[in-house]
């Protein structure tokens, strides 16, 4: 199995404090992976650290290395505009823009100048809003306020959003926490086509959630990574205790 | 439910209708001093007030006169200011809340809360030193340069609290997408806070259209058309300052009529600015 990302010896403080505590993960490519843990634990920490996303709070910093593709993110002189192009990002909540639909998923295209006209244009919004399966829903009021659509909808806009630039990672932090189960059930059904085309990390407190729709499944505690394992294995068998106690509803 | 709970409740209902009533009888005092303003310009304003009076230049008492040149003055000097003002004001708003939270950004924070405070003839003697002496005489530019600066820490000010208001998930959404920060700035957080920045100039520009005394030493005044930034230029609050000073009646009434005016320039100027950038989503 191919490895997309590969983090090493990771340490990461919010200034004194330290959140996560030497974390070492392989991320493979096109699966799905899934973080699990109680609140606090560092699994969002650690899913921002992976866009470097942190940077934009003061006063942290991260030791060790994230190896995407073989290059070191962490290094002098990266690049992080084009690691967050590359490495695209969905919230917990939904945050579109306060424009029209067309516009939400035209800002990444135009700011990242991949369309070449506006027919171009054009099909890149349906295609991207397509495999975010919201094409069918919008696609007679492409320029009506993204605000005016349900939560779901909005969650799959911003889904929708993060495909347009063509990212080869997506980071999902908690997409459905705010989401009733119908569109609950949509964003998994998503989650489990992407992974066809993209390297899919998806932070959940539900359960279910991580055993439905995740190949393999880290479980965070204290910002310590305890176990990784394939989602199977982890939810039948799990090697360590603290898993076990976790996942039967023993704390958390 | 027991006795002394349903005591509790009709209490508190009690305590919640009084001050509910409190709080409106405190709004209904605050808006009818402002109604009582504004319909005795209109009374006294309207009694003077003719279409001639809008066009006409000051004249000798009793050969009537207008206002004209010192609608065209306020006009010219209000625009400049905004010129001026407007975007360093809204681009140091932006400094300070996107990026001005080292000392430098608290530093200059804290000087921009000193010269909101700071009485406006104070500006006018700084702009009378800064720009009347060199130039020889008082000017429409000097008059507009004051204003300017009277209106950058305002501008500034709400353009910051404007913009901090825009959540965070706004800002990561775009970096997200890999936008460099100066276009999350531009495209996302800018729009999103216009219509606050807009509230913002407006109160900034209703606020120097009624100054007068920094205008008294820099612009002066004129009775005549003058379309120059070089010249003395006249402006409508040194024209009221005149008026009303005067010892007729004739002028005094004027006085009222070129106030009421002046109410209504102010009033366009906010009803377009709210058109201009009315909520599009």
């Amino acid at each position: 199995m191919q490895s997309k990302i590969s983090v090493s010896n990771l340490d990461f403080f919010y200034g004194k404090a330290q959140a996560l505590f030497d974390i070492s993960l392989e991320i493979p490519e096109r699966k799905v992976m899934a973080f699990i843990g109680p609140s606090g634990c560092g699994k969002s920490t650690f899913l921002r650290t992976l866009n470097r996303m942190n940077d934009t709070i003061p006063g942290t910093s991260a030791k060790g290395s994230v190896l995407i593709d073989g290059k070191n993110i962490y290094a002098p002189g990266t690049d992080v505009v084009g690691l967050r192009r590359k490495v695209g990002m969905v919230f917990q909540k939904s945050n579109p823009f306060p424009k029209s639909i067309y516009e939400n998923v035209a800002y990444g295209i135009r700011i990242n100048g991949l369309h070449s006209s506006r027919s171009d244009m054009d099909e890149r919004i349906e295609k991207a809003l397509r495999d975010a399966a919201l094409w069918e829903e919008v696609k007679d009021r492409l320029n009506t306020s993204a605000f005016g659509l349900s939560g779901g909808q909005q969650q799959r806009l911003c889904i929708a959003r993060a495909l347009a630039v063509q990212p080869e990672v997506v980071l999902m932090d908690e997409p459905a926490s705010a989401l009733d189960p119908i569109a609950t059930q949509k964003i998994e059904e998503l989650v489990v086509q992407l992974k066809k085309n993209y390297t899919i990390v998806i932070v959940t407190h539900n359960m279910q959630q991580a055993a439905r729709v995740s190949d393999i499944t880290a479980f965070f505690m204290l910002g310590k990574l305890i176990e990784v394992n394939p989602t199977k294995k982890m939810f039948t068998n799990p090697d360590e205790k603290l898993t076990e106690d976790y996942i039967t509803g023993r704390f958390g | 439910m027991s006795e002394r709970v349903l005591q509790l409740h009709k209490r508190r209902n009690l305590i919640s209708s009084v001050m509910t009533t409190l709080t409106a009888a405190c709004a209904v005092i605050a808006i009818a001093l402002l109604v009582l303003i504004l319909s005795y310009i209109a009374i006294r304003g309207f009694s003077s007030f003719n279409l001639q009076f809008l066009i006409d230049t000051p004249k000798p008492v009793g050969e009537g006169g207008g206002i004209g040149n010192a609608i065209l003055g306020s006009l010219l000097m209000t625009g400049l200011a905004c010129l001026i003002g407007l975007p360093i004001g809204i681009a140091s708003g932006v400094y300070l809340a996107e990026f001005g939270d080292k000392w430098f950004g608290k530093t200059v924070r804290f000087l921009a809360d000193t010269l909101i405070g700071i009485p406006s003839i104070i500006v006018g003697i700084f702009v009378y030193t800064l720009v009347v002496m060199p130039m020889g005489r008082q000017s429409g530019l000097a008059g507009g340069i004051a204003l300017a600066i009277i209106m950058i820490p305002i501008v500034a000010r709400t353009t910051e609290e404007m913009i901090r208001l825009i959540p965070n998930s706004m800002r990561e959404g775009a970096l997200a997408l890999g936008a460099p920060q100066w276009r999350v700035t531009w495209n996302i957080v800018l729009p999103a806070a216009s219509t606050g920045i807009a509230t913002g100039a407006m109160l900034a520009i209703a606020r120097i259209s009624g100054e007068t005394a920094p205008l008294l030493f820099t612009a002066l005044n004129s009775r005549f058309y003058n379309y120059y930034y070089d010249q003395p230029m006249a402006s409508l609050t040194v024209q009221i300052f005149n008026y009303a000073t005067g010892p007729f009646d004739v002028e005094h009434n004027m006085a009222w009529a070129a106030t009421l005016v002046l109410v209504g320039l102010i009033l366009a100027i906010n009803i377009g600015v709210r058109f201009l950038t009315r909520k599009k989503f």
